[in-house]
């Protein structure tokens, strides 16, 4: 029992609190913003030292008992992504102050930002299925402040249809709990899990399955619920795309993966159901990254690619499969956070996110280029960077399990990555200058990105370091007896 | 009683998911606002409609309610009430900026 994991979720609640009081400051806001990240990245480091060497930490809210009040959890899964989260809210922070106009600082920007992270990190690290969707709402309602933030035409446009998806996603997910509840009885998910073994398979546990998956794959963008992904997405200014494509989805993400392992870990068919619908949206995904021409659209749907991914190595449910779909979800946060900074700086200095009226970059902006090209390399996950050791071992678990279209499709859709993003590079940097090319100071835009690069690349060269932990996170959802056992204390 | 509930809650979805399809922003927010009514109905059925006292140790009677249905709906009223709001305020915005709340206007390229 200690106090330290909450330390995540509270840093930023009060940061943000505070932060409203003085909206007009906006150099202090800055400032305070930087410094709650970097504290909270602390923190995120020192839990991930206490679990490693302690095993999981739980804290019982108000000191209730564990199956009857809310109890948090940080098992070494959300550890990792409570850290990643919080550099890349560093990052995008960092970005913030040359890459959003005044008027949106001086609006609640930097606190709606804090608010988001509350969300994210509560998701993370809750351990009761209703307070996941309490902590889904305060994220969902700083995402909707964030993307109306600025009052543009197509902003107001794509918000309104962004809250509706996201109003009736939450309908769902209450009536998801809400049966869940008259079947088990309580909402504490270690004990939902035990009660769930005691019952055997039943119809009703399946039903409640595919409930789940409709909830979290509208948040999380899986084929067929990502239809409202790349139009509310394209609408929001480059830092907030950043958060939200590096954040939201992987929320959505990480609760099918917690549910899904915790709950549901016996039900084969909807494994089955979650594998298929992952190759279908790497499919779509890739297509739609090679169909379009717009910087912003290309990335976008190299999220949904990335989301098939992960969640096929999910669905593979085996320690290699896992371990490298927590690999790939790590990556993939940092990567596409840092690729949303880089084409942020693009459109920047060339003012349109058309690749077809952008060209000859490089002669100007060399730095900028290369390090675009080391993150579309990374995406693709070319050796040895970040993104080549979890797809390996995704396909690795995948061919464990005998099924070989899964990994083929994975290989193949890799391809189509590499070249969506390589067509950015070749249309965008080389070739001659066009006229839109203009000289602007961009070291400090450039900074995040880099950072979050040189991360990647520090994965990728690093991977033995990082493998106990990730093998740890990967044990803890293939083993929730581990889980249940630290949140009841039996 | 249970029985009753579902017929409710089933016309509440339906009404709910009528208005939803429609192509007006306004009706569009006042099936949502049916949609929340009848989960929370459902919450409440799901966990039981039992009559007793109220859940407190000490009161020596034969049945308690279950308290926690209770708790969530409080809970998840507060939080539909919120993005009501909010989705209100933004449709008078968006048809003070954009001249419409036909649904059917509000979509393709024209502001890309």
């Amino acid at each position: 029992m200690i106090n330290l994991i909450l330390f995540p979720i509270l840093i930023p609640l009060f940061m943000g609190i505070i932060l409203i009081f003085f909206h007009k400051r906006v150099i202090l806001q800055r400032i305070f913003s930087l410094l709650s990240t970097s504290a909270s990245i602390v923190v995120a480091l020192l839990i991930m030292d206490k679990i490693k060497n302690e095993g999981i930490q739980t804290v019982n809210l108000s000191n209730w008992d564990a199956p009857f009040g809310i109890t948090i959890v940080s098992d070494m899964v959300s550890a990792l992504l409570v850290l990643t989260t919080n550099i890349i809210a560093f990052c995008c922070i960092l970005y913030s102050f040359k890459g959003i106009d005044r008027e949106r600082e001086n609006y609640f920007y930097y606190s709606m930002i804090q608010f988001l992270l509350v969300g994210v990190i509560g998701a993370f690290s809750t351990g009761d299925i209703f307070n996941l969707f309490v902590f889904f709402e305060v994220m969902l309602m700083a995402s909707y402040v964030l993307l109306v933030l600025g009052n543009t035409k197509i902003q107001l446009r794509e918000t309104v249809k962004y809250i509706i998806i996201n109003v009736v996603a939450s309908a769902l997910f209450v009536i998801a709990v809400a049966y869940l509840y008259s079947v088990v009885g309580t909402l504490n998910m270690a004990f939902i899990s035990e009660r769930i073994s005691e019952l055997g398979d039943t119809g009703i546990l399946t039903v409640i399955a595919v409930l789940f998956l409709i909830v979290f794959g509208l948040k999380g963008a899986i084929f067929p619920l990502f239809f409202w992904l790349p139009g509310s997405y394209n609408a929001a200014p480059i830092p907030i795309l950043a958060l939200f494509g590096a954040l939201l989805t992987k929320v959505g993400v990480y609760s099918i993966a917690r549910t899904y392992s915790l709950f549901f870990y016996e039900d084969s068919y909807v494994f089955a159901l979650l594998g298929t619908l992952a190759l279908i949206t790497i499919i779509l995904g890739a297509i739609g990254s090679i169909a379009y021409n717009d910087v912003k659209k290309i990335i976008i749907y190299n999220i949904v690619t990335a989301i098939g991914v992960i969640l096929f190595g999910f669905s593979a449910f085996n320690t290699v499969s896992l371990t490298g779909a927590i690999f790939y979800l790590i990556h993939d946060m940092i990567i596409k956070g840092a690729l949303f900074l880089l084409i942020g700086i693009m459109i920047y200095i060339t003012g349109t996110s058309n690749l077809k009226s952008m060209s000859g970059l490089i002669k100007r902006y060399p730095l900028l280029a290369w390090t675009f090209f080391i993150a579309a390399l990374g995406l693709a996950g070319i050796p040895p960077l970040s993104g080549f050791v979890g797809k390996l071992l995704i396909i690795q678990g995948a061919f464990e399990e005998s099924n070989y279209i899964g990994g083929f499709i994975i290989v193949l859709s890799s391809l189509l990555v590499l070249l969506s993003v390589i067509k950015i590079f070749v249309k965008a940097f080389w070739g001659d200058e066009s006229d839109n090319v203009t000289k602007k100071p961009v070291k400090t835009l450039l900074l995040p990105g880099c950072i979050l690069v040189l991360l990647s690349f520090l994965i990728g060269i690093g991977v033995e370091v990082l493998l106990p932990y990730i093998s740890l996170a990967a044990e803890s959802l293939l083993q929730p007896e581990n889980y249940i056992h630290a949140v009841l204390k039996e | 009683m249970e029985f009753l509930m579902a017929f409710i809650i089933g016309i509440l979805f339906m009404c709910a998911t009528y208005l939803i399809l429609s192509k007006s922003l306004l009706r569009i927010i006042i099936g949502t606002g049916l949609l929340s009514h009848g989960v929370h109905l459902l919450l409440l059925t799901m966990g039981g409609l039992k009559k007793g006292a109220a859940p407190l140790l000490g009161q020596h009677v034969e049945s308690y309610t279950d308290p926690l249905p209770q708790a969530l709906i409080l809970t998840a009223i507060v939080i539909s009430f919120g993005v009501t709001s909010f989705l209100l305020v933004l449709a008078y915005r968006t048809y003070q900026e954009l001249g419409t709340d036909n649904m059917e206007k509000l979509r393709g390229k024209k502001y890309d």
